[in-house]
């Protein structure tokens, strides 16, 4: 197939970046939409045409690594996939694709379509974690019996895999999906519960700080996900940030 | 030198416990004086990482991606092996041993992998503490499933995202020794160069890939867990940026590489469906609990779903050919890896492969839908439900179970496996070849160590499935965090490495001329035209069958290739600044080299064992021939300046806990 392509091009953090088109033909539609950027690149190479950047590693939508908001969509057409699991058949041949990178305060542009996503880390860092050494003393792994429906929930939200659409998604470029899903995982299973008040009350400290919006509940963040994290998890970290606040010890 | 394995005296079953009760202590205040280098953060470094830390270390850990939770062990999806005997069906320490070793077809070390089958029980209870929400059934307590080559139920698992939730529950602890600043994390930074100061490793030189700077960091220690080097193949399951750089760069400087031919090419992988292809998916081993494996047993029927004449679920069940069952009906389905990817190989060669390139097998749930609805209905208590009721209910349950491999399997092929058999082959999945390491994972330079998939220690010829999750926590939260310190308890009194020492300066000065010669190259072809070849060499002749002619021809076309690669690549854009390009020439100049060594490896190893299957050595029936009196010994490669050309030194391997069989999994 032939398309055109309409791609951001941003030489550094600190340069002008601009739309640039690019056709390009030949096409197949088994290609990912990665490999499809890969095609687009050896041909540039070819021309003498620096490579368009962009992040990308395991490319079975596990990562998180890659991201792209592609005809104004995070991680393009098609629900529940990520950028590196869209498939060129979901195009078709004259398309235009505009392909820009995930937008936001919190994650500020390398080059081209990589995006500084550290700010997630260190959300993590503030509070994103159980307390526990590596000791091999710690107790009897079926001594802790989680119910079933808790494990469950608590697996469904540390699926997500932190790319980071959420963000790019909303309008306030909230990271309260990414952050409620981090803090329910913990809050639903009792091994977590010792640290819950003050985990909820540092990690929203922190996404505070690195400069995310709020939420306004328009819920565009659980439609774009690729992992489909719910947005129940906003709801759960909401009540538990509210009881944190008013009996917390801090 | 002699290669001194330094495993313990003494029993088996006690060789651990005394190693770690007579390794020297270095105290509290000395371990702030002391400062350790990891480098990759996946399963093995993270968990590295984060337990020195704990102790009282400086660590300083490196990866390439954005973030230490990319690492490519997130992709690990069927589960982690622990010998805890939750399912009562008679497995013990003893038996995860003894089904590693045969399942490694006998090249691996009993005294690594006894200690591996010894901390398997930590882990489980070490990731349940840190909240690591692993699969559980309706009492609460943790489940499990069955991998290949056992006949027990000991895998623990987290639906098809095993890898994510333990890499996850490594990272909440890295993140946590971050937090308290025992850990200075660089992410986006490469090892380019590993520094040996009087023979001891004391610190890497890494580019920080965003700025294109290169940066001294020195050490008492380094730890290499950097991961295999499958895409030396070009195609396999690895990440994009997997890559034996560190390894490679260590090997340069000292540190042997053992078994490098040992590669594990995985029977359950999407098939290749065009030369644009960037990378191949990986559909769980744990499918084949439910899935049957089959191709027609007609070679009409073969071409007619060829040629699209024909649907596969109109070829009778007689006219279909279950070969794994068929072959090995002790084991089935669940026969290890390299024997079921062989037999897919052999199938496909002989002309009954079902898709157009003719490379594809079937993996087919329905029989497993239609077992699973029956018992649904009969829970249920449905009265003679109809199949198409049956079928419903079944899908439910597979849905439960497999969800998200489908889910991928769909978005990748348009077909649904639901409606219709996967259609499956072999692709490179895993590397048990690494660097040599002794039994406390120190390479043979002073100071160097190396954890995980990056060394080649405890999975022989071929590793069991769900193992790999297994050793990278292993050797990162319970064996590494003890053993480095009978190294490092020499070194309380060296103080703090300087970075201005002529061994930084010079390794600085070789990773500079290397970058500005690939920017300056003028060359005509891009990095991948370059890697795609390498690959396709390394498939044809040193991939599932080897044979003598063949990988001789591939060490001419290796070398051949590697000189028109410095002539002729082009890189453009500038080495400051961030330059994927540029990073990526220098990952695949060294996969050359390594894919070389690997040729000269499986050149030398005349036997087939495991994954290396040497077309001179098989039975009648096509099983792998083993040569226990000959080539009983791990092949450590010293470098000398050309891969082809590396001095073989030999660990001869001793068995006095298991009885040395041909393997059979009939």
């Amino acid at each position: 197939m032939d398309l055109t392509l309409k791609i951001w091009r941003q030489n550094g953090p600190q340069e002008k970046g601009e739309m640039k088109t690019y056709p390009i033909s030949g096409v197949e539609e088994d290609m990912s939409f990665l490999e499809m950027l890969d095609y687009l690149n050896d041909q540039l190479i070819n021309e003498g045409i620096e490579p368009v950047v962009f992040d990308h590693d395991c490319r079975e939508g596990i990562c998180g690594m890659c991201s792209l908001f592609i005809n104004g969509e995070a991680h393009g057409p098609g629900r529940k996939v990520t950028t590196c699991q869209l498939h060129m058949r979901e195009f078709k041949s004259g398309d235009t694709i505009y392909i820009e990178p995930f937008r936001a305060k919190a994650f500020p542009i390398i080059k081209d379509l990589m995006v500084d996503r550290s700010s997630f880390d260190r959300i993590q860092r503030a509070g994103g974690y159980i307390s526990v050494n590596t000791s091999g003393n710690t107790i009897d792994a079926n001594a802790i019996p989680v119910p079933k429906q808790n494990a469950d929930k608590a697996f469904d939200a540390a699926t997500c895999i932190g790319c980071g659409a959420c963000v790019a998604t909303c309008k306030n470029s909230s990271a309260m999906l990414f952050a409620s899903a981090k803090i329910s995982q913990f809050s639903l299973l009792p091994q977590g519960q010792p640290e819950a008040k003050e985990r909820v009350l540092n990690m929203v400290h922190q996404m505070d700080l690195e400069g995310f919006g709020n939420c306004t509940n328009t819920g565009a963040c659980e439609v774009e996900c690729p992992k489909g994290i719910s947005l129940e998890n906003i709801a759960r970290m909401n009540r538990d940030y509210l009881f944190a606040s008013l009996s917390s010890n801090k | 030198m002699a290669l001194d394995s330094k495993v313990p005296e003494g029993v088996l079953a006690d060789k651990w416990t005394k190693h770690k009760g007579e390794i020297p202590l270095v105290s509290p205040a000395n371990k702030r004086q002391l400062d350790i280098i990891v480098v990759g953060t996946g399963l093995a470094g993270s968990s590295a990482a984060a337990s020195l830390a704990e102790m009282g270390y400086n660590v300083k850990a490196f990866c390439f991606q954005d973030s230490p939770r990319r690492a490519h062990s997130i992709a690990a999806q069927g589960g982690i092996n622990a010998a805890k005997n939750y399912q009562n069906d008679g497995d013990s320490v003893h038996r995860l041993f003894y089904d590693t070793i045969k399942g490694g077809d006998y090249r691996s070390r009993e005294g690594n992998v006894h200690r591996l089958a010894e901390v398997s029980r930590n882990i489980i209870d070490q990731c349940v503490a840190q909240g690591v929400p692993f699969a559980r059934d309706y009492g609460g307590l943790l489940d499990n499933r069955s991998f290949g080559g056992v006949q027990v139920s000991r895998t623990f698992y987290a639906k098809g995202q095993t890898g994510q939730q333990l890499l996850l529950g490594a990272y909440s602890a890295l993140n946590r020794q971050i937090a308290k600043g025992r850990v200075k994390m660089y992410a986006r930074h490469e090892m380019q160069e590993l520094v040996v100061v009087d023979g001891k490793a004391r610190g890497i030189i890494a580019k920080n890939l965003v700025t294109g700077e290169f940066e001294r960091h020195s050490a008492h220690a380094v730890l290499l867990c950097t991961g295999g080097y499958g895409n030396v193949f070009f195609l396999s399951t690895n990440a994009m940026g997997s890559n034996v750089t560190a390894a490679w760069k260590a090997h340069r400087k000292g540190a042997y590489m053992a078994n490098p031919c040992f590669t594990q090419i995985h029977p359950t992988c999407i098939p290749v469906s065009g030369e644009n292809q960037s990378k191949l998916t990986l559909m769980s081993e744990s499918l084949r609990n439910d899935g049957r494996i089959w191709v027609p047993a007609k070679k009409e029927d073969a071409e007619a779903i060829r040629s699209g004449k024909l649907h596969p679920n109109d070829i009778a069940e007689e006219h279909r050919d279950y070969y794994l069952e068929r072959r090995y009906p002790a084991f089935g389905n669940l026969v290890p890896r390299d024997v079921a990817s062989r037999a897919a190989k052999e199938r496909c060669d002989a002309g009954y492969g079902i898709n157009k390139t003719g490379e594809a097998v079937y993996l087919d749930f329905a029989a497993a839908i239609m077992r699973y609805g029956g018992e649904e209905a009969h829970v249920k208590g449905l009265k003679n439900p109809s199949d198409v009721e049956v079928k419903a209910l079944g899908e439910k349950v597979v849905e439960a179970k497999y969800g998200n491999l489908f889910q991928m399997y769909e978005k990748i092929t348009a077909s649904n496996p639901y409606k219709e058999p996967m259609m499956i082959y072999p692709a490179v999945h895993y590397t048990m070849g690494g660097l040599w390491v002794d039994y406390n994972l120190m390479t043979t330079v002073p100071g160097c160590f190396a954890l995980g998939e990056a060394n080649f220690s405890d999975h022989g010829a071929n590793r069991l499935g769900a193992s790999a999750l297994m050793q990278g926590l292993a050797d990162g939260y319970f064996v590494a965090p003890y053993t480095v310190g009978e190294f490092l308890s020499t070194d309380i009194r060296t103080g703090r490495i300087s970075t201005d020492s002529p061994e930084f300066e010079a390794a600085e000065q070789a990773v500079r001329e290397r970058t500005e010669k690939f920017i300056n190259n003028n060359g005509t072809k891009s990095v991948d035209f370059f890697h795609k070849r390498l690959g396709k060499i390394m498939w044809n002749e040193v991939g599932m069958a080897r044979s003598e002619k063949g990988l001789k021809q591939a060490i001419a076309d290796i070398q051949a290739l590697r000189e028109e690669f410095y002539a002729d690549v082009r890189v453009l854009g500038a080495a400051n600044g961030m330059n994927p390009e540029l990073d990526k020439a220098g990952r695949v100049a060294d996969l050359i080299e390594l894919g070389e060594l690997m040729a000269k490896d499986a050149l030398e190893r005349n036997e087939s064992c495991g994954g290396h299957f040497r077309e001179e050595y098989q039975s009648a029936e096509g099983e792998a021939l083993r040569d226990d009196e000959n080539f009983a010994f791990v092949s450590a490669w010293e470098f000398t300046g050309i891969p082809a050309e590396a001095n073989l030194h030999k660990e001869e391997l001793t068995f006095e806990n298991v009885e040395l069989k041909t393997r059979s999994y009939k």
